[in-house]
């Protein structure tokens, strides 16, 4: 993840005001005699790529292994009576979703502008139309409703109590116990084992458990790599450079077989929960280096101001320091979150059913013999629709928190 | 404090409001914790292995390995020890690594360039490929090459020609390569080898060049000859062989590229190039506006501007994050292991599945990950001190 730098310059998107589509090609796509001849092989390349894909796509590719399997792959081999669950809680995830835009919002004057309407109904249409999706359709349009109305309460209660948003994020946290429970069972509902906990689910709950874990993480090991203190900087710079220096498999690996290993005989803590420790011990790493680079772009003047106002050293840090220096990594801290969501796909090799694993399974099963490229490429699709919306957050939070001039 | 230098009495009350105090209080509670952590992990690690019949030692790695492995650079059986097995693993990680960063250089910095080019379709694919590349998981994207590519391809039986120089088929790619694997070295050496010279001689030029403004007539004929020596090296002293269809199907002659390695590698350069894409773009950018004008100005044409003016001063900016980048795709190599690619990473889980051993086998692994990332660090840290601004 790099930021989004304006261009600077020759490449910068060429004036097109004014330019008749003839005048715009010509300036633009065959302005001389070597960009004309790029202009043709690329074209006829595209082309006929795209006659090949399209003839693949409407021949030989049987679809109807996503159909078929579409349950497999956003839940795994969870039970299916206990389905329900899992919907209340894309039910509460939506409802929050929900108040949470309504709350950021509520100095906007129209929260449904036209592009928002027309969203929502492309995301109607698709889920009525798309044929892994509706048989499910009653259940996905009220969802859809729901972030609606909760979005307009939300917008309501926010104007009346500005301060909403945090009880909104106590309610984004509470939820993530909730989630465990409504997956997991206990207290009341039916235990599933772990083994039962599978494809889009699992991902995202791998992913969103290592993202909360590594974040304090990261957060701790920058501070100590910057520390004043030479025993707490030297632990921090050994930790950052031995994990940084080790490829996250290995990690995994050690992870599953040897932190066994490292407990007290006989303890064996789950080995999904061993997973996100790996992953969050690895992502911290990383994610230190990310937060020290927005400590160092932080003047130094700050904290001696700070200083010379009678702060102490974790006031200075939390008030005066950390907030700008936060401020200036966020789009590598998300760039981070985005790696550490793409390297949930590494689980399926140590043997979980995330997305990537449960593709597998399905693979193996002789009914779907040789599907690859139409699984993969529908696994390819949902990763890029949740990397690219966590890339376009990132530039909203990016836009909305740049107070400088 | 006036009153505190006289007594001499240990006053608690002042040293708990003393900053020094804390500082080193601070540290000292972080070593004694850091140190109770790390002796009751290792205390129960030593039980764990105690129990398990396997105290901690590397004498293993002198048993014979008993297990085959697919592709090698060296000669290797079944019934060589561990440690060759996974020298095995080390070599083939090595071919992913060097083919890799070579492959990624120049696919990335085209693709970095690329996204600065007046046709508006070759900016927009420059933009797509990043944008899409870089937010699907490398591993699915390896998987999508290895079955859905390179598994696809047709048969032995109807494998795909190129001019009647190379072979595709569905077990791998042939291509033409030197007789011997001693004269593929010398041929790769005398590679490198010419390329530092022209490197050199080529300054060398520009030096005398920017001195005097004329000359450098000699250097240019050094380099042309430069050139045919290597050109008749490669050309004739490799003793090529070239890859052959057998009627029937099959191919004799010519290096054979196995199937997993050609997936690995091209899923390896696909997803880093659009990596470092990003940084030769940031880099580019970075260079005022005003270098590009000025050198515009003086009637360059825009391929020698982003050549000699703007591409220099970009590599300032550019070296420091291809380092991480590098080091990425050689950690990355161990993915290659979930399509059976027997590099280290591969080797080494065979051996532990087979010793038990796993801390040894851990430690290996991360040794040799880590010498590696440590290798590319020196070298590219010697790149980056050539580029730097040189201050007076």
């Amino acid at each position: 993840m790099t930021t989004v730098t304006p261009d600077s310059f020759s490449s910068a998107r060429p004036e097109v005001v004014g330019l008749g589509p003839v005048a715009w090609a010509k300036k633009n796509l065959f302005s001389d005699w070597f960009n004309s001849l790029l202009t043709v092989v690329i074209v006829g390349i595209f082309a006929w790529g795209a006659v090949r894909l399209t003839s693949w796509a409407f021949t030989t590719a049987q679809w109807r292994v996503i159909p078929n399997n579409f349950g497999l792959f956003m839940t795994g081999t969870f039970p299916s009576g206990l389905y329900p669950r899992i919907w209340a809680l894309l039910a509460i995830v939506c409802g929050l979703a929900g108040l949470s835009w309504g709350v950021l919002g509520r100095n906007v004057s129209t929260l449904f502008s036209r592009s928002v309407l027309i969203g929502l109904g492309l995301v109607c249409a698709f889920i009525v139309l798309f044929p892994p999706t509706r048989p499910s359709s009653l259940k996905l349009l009220p969802m859809v409703a729901l972030v609606a109305i909760a979005a307009a309460a939300g917008r309501q209660a926010g104007r009346k109590f500005p301060g909403i948003g945090k009880w909104v994020s106590l309610a984004w946290f509470l939820s993530y116990f909730a989630a465990l429970w409504l997956i997991g069972g206990g207290l009341g509902l039916t235990p599933v084992s772990t083994n039962d906990w599978g494809g889009l689910v699992l991902t995202l709950f791998t992913a969103v458990s290592g993202i909360a874990l590594c974040f304090p993480l990261g957060l701790l090991l920058a501070l100590g790599r910057r520390s004043a203190l030479p025993v707490v900087r030297w632990l921090s710079t050994a930790y950052i450079e031995l994990v940084r220096g080790v490829p996250l498999v290995a990690l995994l690996f050690m992870g599953q077989v040897m932190i066994p290993l490292f407990l007290p005989v006989g303890s064996r803590p789950d080995r999904i929960l061993r997973a996100i420790i790996a992953l969050a011990l690895f992502s911290a790493a990383y994610l230190a280096e990310n937060v020290r680079a927005g400590l160092q772009a932080v003047p130094r003047g700050q904290n001696e101001a700070a200083m010379s106002l009678g702060l102490n050293t974790p006031t200075t840090l939390g008030l005066i320091v950390l907030p700008q220096a936060l401020k200036i990594a966020i789009p590598a801290i998300v760039g981070q979150f985005i790696s550490l969501f793409q390297d949930t796909t590494l689980l399926s090799i140590v043997g979980l059913a995330e997305l990537l694993g449960i593709g597998k399974s399905i693979l193996a099963n002789p009914a779907y013999l040789g599907r690859y490229a139409e699984v993969y490429l529908f696994l390819a699709v949902i990763y890029w629709l949740f990397c690219y919306a966590m890339s376009l957050g990132s530039r909203k939070i990016e836009e909305k928190l740049n107070t400088g001039h | 404090m006036a009153h505190d230098s006289g007594s001499r009495s240990f006053n608690l009350k002042v040293m708990l409001r003393d900053e020094r105090f804390w500082k080193i209080a601070f540290q000292v509670i972080t070593l004694v914790v850091v140190f109770l952590l790390l002796s009751f992990f290792l205390s129960n690690l030593n039980r764990n292995l105690i129990q398990m019949g396997r105290a901690f030692g590397f004498s293993f790695l002198r048993n014979p390995a008993g297990f085959s492995i697919g592709e090698s650079l060296i000669r290797y059986r079944p019934n060589d020890p561990y440690w060759r097995a996974l020298t095995v693993g080390l070599g083939n990680t090595l071919t992913l690594v060097a083919a890799g960063i070579a492959l990624t250089t120049l696919l990335g910095t085209a693709a970095g360039v690329a996204s600065f080019s007046k046709n508006w379709l070759v900016h927009k694919i420059s933009r797509a490929y990043v944008g899409l590349v870089r937010n699907i998981p490398l591993l699915l994207q390896l998987f999508f090459w290895y079955f859905a590519i390179f598994g696809m391809l047709p048969n032995p039986a109807n494998q795909i020609g190129v001019l009647g120089l190379a072979f595709l088929n569905n077990r791998g790619v042939y291509i033409p390569w030197a007789s011997s694997a001693v004269l593929a070295v010398l041929g790769i050496a005398a590679t490198v080898g010419a390329a530092i010279a022209a490197f050199y001689l080529w300054q060398w030029r520009t030096k005398i060049r920017i001195e005097t403004g004329v000359g450098g007539q000699k250097q240019s004929i050094a380099l042309a000859v430069l050139g045919l020596v290597w050109l008749a090296i490669i050309v004739f002293g490799m003793n090529w062989t070239i890859p052959e269809g057998i009627e029937g199907g099959g191919v004799t002659g010519g290096l054979r590229l196995s199937r997993e390695y050609v997936a690995a590698l091209t899923a390896l350069v696909f997803y880093t190039s659009a990596f470092v894409a990003e940084i030769v773009r940031a880099g580019i950018q970075s260079v005022s506006k005003g270098q590009w004008e000025a050198a515009r100005s003086l009637g360059l044409h825009a391929g020698i501007v982003m050549r000699l003016v703007v591409f220099p001063q970009a590599l300032r900016v550019i070296i420091p994050p291809m380092n991480s980048e590098y080091m990425n795709l050689t950690k990355n190599t161990s993915l290659a292991f979930a399509i059976a690619f027997p590099e280290m990473y591969s080797v080494s889980t065979t051996t532990y599945n087979q010793t038990g051993r796993p801390v040894e086998v851990f430690v290996v692994l991360m040794a040799t990950y880590l010498i590696l990332c440590l290798l590319i660090t020196l070298v590219m840290n010697q790149f980056n001190r050539a580029v730097q601004f040189k201050e007076r």
